[in-house]
């Protein structure tokens, strides 16, 4: 034989499930979101997807060479996944300059300044989000109105008007009558009004199956999140009907759905271990649904995904797997 | 207005005066009586930390040496000689002479020497590739050359030679603290006294097996011919399973032993270069 | 639904080449190396000298502690050398080198026919035939058997488990044992279940065998006791603890003996054994390999006397294809990569596997991405991700506070890490270390040394 033979400890055979086989995957499963919005949002949505990515894409790679100095990692297809969601977080009429500096946020400074893919404590997507919410607060709450939509729709989410609603003293009772609100079944297959990506309950949940049909994400943090959104919200409800609405609002409106499934799953900035994915997702539910009765703002998932991302190293610090046999 | 300035001056005062209050008596209270001569001590010892005492740090060192009742137990391997003199005249005690000593690489199996008869792929250290056999040649005994010595020598003297694929010593910055000799898997280096002018004579490879079995494995391995012991006037060498140990005790730097070597392992280092000899020897 | 382990476990692929191929008898080697630490424990004692003439079934080393296993010459010849040689675990080993000058059988051994009466030996008489032949385990851990079948005082054994998973990928040995010598394998659980004085006994093959399980699920009719169990495919199946899982539910508490939950497992092959070595007073001398890979033009499972060289399998299974980039003895996830093919055939050596140049390489290591594949994949429900780190910055305590020690070295984490990281590598090298550390705790403890003072270097 004309070269050595190689030694190695063991094991000697890998799984081909790396990690641009798995950015590639959760691409695939954004799909449905993809078409979804775009039927409802149209060139706008396409317009906005399409700035998101490239403008993400192209951070990265010139922040990593030329800055960093670093071989740039953009092959593996995260940076298009952070461009795709932050994109989802955003209202179909938001200018392109807005875009190209949340993406800026989302990758330069929760992605590359933490030392890239795997370092990041918070979701890039969601941080880039939430800056343009608080820089830019008119632009990020003017929503386009959905094209399906009739003349008389104003373009405000459900839960805009809900917030709206209860500030200026309405009752529950005639908000619900109120036609601005769309019908529930208009709210799942997702025309309403609302981000690009969060509108359609429906498409976010067959791409959540992929997911996990594809063992990309576990059960865990979706069920937490919905489970403990439908369980907190329904004893509010049952407590006091004329003061909250009913979980299943809750649950197909605002980003519940796409965060559910999409942004608090990063594998990255979610907790290790079953037990910790579980009180991370409760923990999301708990804060949302505090955020969305209690606070300020009419939606509140954003925040509470990254403040639970906050709590993440502290969960994996804490909540140890039960080791085989032991007690 | 000025109420209000007066107010804050005169509440932030007060909390100030309480606090030292408070502090003074808690530090009375929950003073511990420390002998001052612990931190003389330490201002003569040689502040590396290294730990080649046996103690956690030149303070514990300190500590050991301020309690102790004499200093046959203690020694630092670093300051040497006359940080202990130093540190006995403190103390009042009597000094126990040590000899300083430095480190020396028992392998001398360089790539042209010793080949490669397999690759490893894997973490690249020596701990991880011992692991899992005894390495990259047929010789399992020399230097993995993966270089766990280097980072943990907290003097900077030991660097591999990128051509060689082997570490070197630097003589004058080696202060013997043995902090390699723990990291080597392979046991390959190794403390011996210091010698005038940091010369060396040593047998650089610690191959047990049979001498054609290591001849073949690499060139310049021991075979464990015995020549040198018979050499050597002053029993400063010592055979053991194939393998020629120098006592640098004993050893009085004559170099016969070199000379005779048939396989070159022995070697001299930091000896002028020898005049002419018809024998080729090797020099560093 | 069908049975298997409940935490982590991993799907590689199959590979099983040489599932149809009868095992054929290789040839006699010229020479045979027997290295005397062939098993777990502390290695035999020689009892031959160089020059001394030997037949096939001769004792070479005796047991030399009550973990220890003796050795029998493979062949008949001459005892040409006693030196340290390399084995498959990648280090020297003392070994016994024996020329074959050909193949006289000790009297004592019936070949051919199992002895008469052989079915009505007390326990104690087959407890001691097992350990006159030196058996040990045959998947590949090597512990010796008749140590692994006295029970300690206090525990109570219920049911024998007799493993036919064969989880690694590419192995076949087993399996086609299992095919061609179902009977003997029953027959010798039989006996098993009569040392150990156990009712039930089931043996567990997973569904990518169906073959083995049907015929073995006919055969086990005629034997009192002794079910048969389709398991799910899963690595790592085939270990002790995760096997007691799957069949039985019992967990083994860590650091605790299978015995302690009244289960003993054992090997097909070593069933096979026992019925060799007390139906016909054979002694473990040869076993069933499996040579396989993608180049190999003559991949096959061989049954070859201990102590002949691998190069002799390769060579009959087509010779070494020219891209060859790494030969693994045992299976691809736990086996040992060698270095070169002068190693020989060891009692428990189970298959012999070619890679192709391509498929030796690593991929490239990139960050963790904290997916916690490693984590699910982990079937001893570690941390795998953090024990690499921990091991990676030499955290020793904080390591062994994450029971790196109850590591079993699977690779399962390693296999499914999306960031190609070499997790395992650092997981064994700190298991080792903390390995060391409890180690060296533990002596300090028990002679109560003051290490506190280093006595100084002498002048």
């Amino acid at each position: 034989m004309s070269h050595l033979l190689t030694v190695s400890p063991s094991p000697h055979t890998k799984s081909d499930e790396i990690i641009p086989k798995i950015m590639r995957s959760v691409i695939v499963a954004l799909i449905p979101v993809m078409v979804l919005s775009a039927i409802f949002f149209g060139l706008h949505s396409l317009r906005i997807m399409l700035a998101a990515v490239l403008a993400c894409v192209f951070f990265e790679y010139s922040i990593q060479k030329f800055i960093l100095k670093v071989p740039p990692t953009v092959r593996d297809g995260s940076a298009v996944i952070t461009g795709l969601l932050l994109a989802f977080n955003l209202p179909a009429g938001l200018p392109v300059g807005l875009i190209v500096l949340g993406s800026l946020v989302a990758i330069g400074i929760a992605k590359l300044s933490f030392g890239g893919l795997g370092q990041n404590p918070f979701n890039p997507a969601l941080v880039g989000r939430v800056f343009l919410l608080i820089s830019f607060p008119v632009q990020m709450t003017t929503w386009t109105a959905n094209i399906t939509a009739a003349d008389s729709f104003t373009g405000a989410t459900p839960l805009g008007l809900l917030k709206e609603g209860i500030k200026s003293g309405k009752s529950l009772a005639t908000l619900a009558g109120d036609a601005q609100i769309p019908g529930y079944l208009d709210m799942f297959w997702g025309n309403m009004s609302g981000s690009l990506g969060e509108i359609s309950a429906v498409a976010i949940i067959l791409g959540g199956v992929y997911l996990l049909w594809k063992k990309i994400i576990t059960w865990h943090i979706p069920a937490a999140v919905l489970g403990s959104i439908f369980i907190f919200e329904g004893i509010l409800w049952l407590i006091a009907p004329d003061r909250f609405m009913d979980p299943v609002f809750h649950l197909i409106t605002g980003g519940v759905m796409l965060g559910a499934f999409f942004m608090a799953t990063d594998l990255t900035t979610s907790p290790m271990t079953p037990l910790g994915k579980i009180i991370f997702g409760v923990g999301i539910g708990v804060i949302t649904m505090c955020i969305r009765n209690f606070g300020a703002y009419p939606e509140g998932i954003s925040f509470a995904i990254l403040i639970m991302n906050g709590f993440t190293p502290l969960i994996n610090a804490k909540i140890k797997p039960k080791r085989f046999g032991g007690k | 207005m000025s109420d209000t300035l007066i107010f804050t001056i005169v509440v932030i005062s007060a909390i100030g005066a309480l606090s030292a209050v408070i502090l003074y008596f808690v530090s009375q209270k929950f003073q511990v009586y420390e002998d001052p001569r612990i931190d003389e001590a330490e201002a003569l010892l040689p502040a590396s930390n290294c730990g080649s005492c046996g103690f956690a740090g030149c303070r514990a060192f300190a500590q050991a040496c301020v309690a102790a009742e004499n200093l046959s137990q203690l020694s630092c391997p670093v300051g040497g000689k006359e940080t202990m003199k130093a540190l006995a005249d403190y103390l009042g005690l009597e000094a126990v002479t040590v000899a300083s000593n430095t480190a020396i690489i028992l392998c001398n199996g360089t790539c042209e020497f010793r080949p490669k008869t397999s690759k490893y792929e894997g973490v690249q250290t020596c701990r991880a590739i011992s692991t899992v056999y005894g390495g990259e040649t047929d010789c399992h005994y020399g230097c993995l050359g993966f270089g766990d010595c280097v980072p943990v020598c907290q003097f900077d003297a030991i660097h591999m030679n990128l051509s060689t694929g082997l570490p070197e010593v630097d003589d004058n910055k080696c202060n013997g603290c043995g902090a390699c000799v723990t990291a080597c898997p392979k046991m390959l280096m190794q403390l011996q006294k210091q010698m005038p002018k940091n010369r060396k004579v040593y047998v650089a490879c610690r191959n047990k097996d049979k001498g054609p079995v290591a001849s073949k494995a690499c060139k310049v391995a021991c075979t464990g011919c015995k020549k040198c012991a018979t050499v050597c006037t002053f029993d400063a060498i010592e055979m053991e399973s194939h393998l020629a140990f120098i006592d640098s005790y004993k050893c009085t730097l004559c170099r016969k032993c070199v000379s005779v070597c048939p396989s070159g392992s022995i070697l001299e280092i930091n000896f002028p270069v020898r005049k002419l000899k018809n024998e080729e020897v090797p020099v560093e | 639904m069908l049975k298997t382990f409940k935490l982590g476990g991993i799907h590689p692929q199959g590979e099983k080449l040489t599932a149809a191929m009868a095992i054929q008898p290789l040839q006699l080697p010229k020479e045979v190396v027997l290295p005397i630490a062939q098993h777990i424990g502390a290695p035999s004692t020689v009892v031959v000298k160089k020059g001394d003439l030997v037949k096939t079934g001769s004792v070479i080393a005796l047991s030399s502690s009550p973990v220890s296993s003796n050795l029998h010459s493979p062949v008949s010849g001459k005892v040409v050398k006693i030196e340290e040689s390399l084995d498959a675990s990648g280090f020297k080993k003392k070994s016994v080198v024996i020329e074959t000058e050909g193949d006289v059988w000790e009297d004592s051994i019936s070949r051919d026919f199992p002895q008469t009466n052989f079915e009505n030996l007390s326990s104690a008489a087959i407890l001691e035939k097992i350990r006159e032949a030196g058996i040990v385990g045959m998947g590949g851990a090597s512990f010796p058997t008749h140590v692994k079948l006295e029970i300690p005082a206090g525990m109570k054994v219920d049911t024998l488990l007799i493993n036919g998973v064969e989880c690694e990928p590419f192995l076949t040995s087993d399996h086609r044992l299992m095919l061609e010598h179902g009977e003997e394998i029953l027959k010798g659980t039989t006996l098993l279940m009569k040392v150990l004085n156990v009712e039930k006994a089931i043996l567990g093959i997973e569904i990518n065998k169906p073959d083995a399980i049907l015929l073995l699920n006919k055969l086990a009719k005629n034997y009192p006791g002794i079910e048969v169990e389709a398991l799910q495919i899963k690595y790592p199946q085939g270990s002790e603890k995760q096997l007691i899982q799957a069949m039985t539910g019992r967990l083994v508490a860590p650091g605790a003996l299978p015995a302690s939950v009244g289960v003993i497992v054992q090997n097909v092959g070593t069933a096979y054994a026992v019925y060799e070595a007390v139906a016909k007073n054979k002694p473990l001398i040869e076993r069933v390999v499996t040579v396989t890979g993608k180049g190999l033009s003559n991949p096959g499972n061989f049954l070859v006397r201990i102590g002949t060289p691998i190069s002799d399998l390769i060579k009959a299974a087509g010779g070494l294809p020219e891209n060859t980039g790494k030969v693994i003895i045992g299976g691809p996830m736990m086996g040992k990569a060698i270095a070169n093919l002068n190693i020989p055939v060891t009692k428990g050596m189970s298959g012999i596997v070619l890679l192709p140049v391509e498929a030796a390489a690593r991929l490239n290591d990139v960050p963790c991405i904290r997916c916690a594949r490693c984590v699910e994949g982990c079937p001893m429900n570690l941390e795998p991700y953090l024990l690499m780190a921990l091991s990676e910055k030499g955290l020793w305590e904080r390591a062994e506070a994450g029971h790196i020690t109850d590591c079993m070295e699977c690779g399962s984490c390693s296999y499914t890490c999306p960031s190609c990281r070499p997790v395992l590598d650092y997981i064994r090298s700190g298991k080792s270390q903390v390995g060391k550390i409890i180690q060296s705790r533990r002596n300090s403890a028990s002679t109560d040394i003051n290490t506190s003072i280093k006595p100084a270097i002498p002048e």
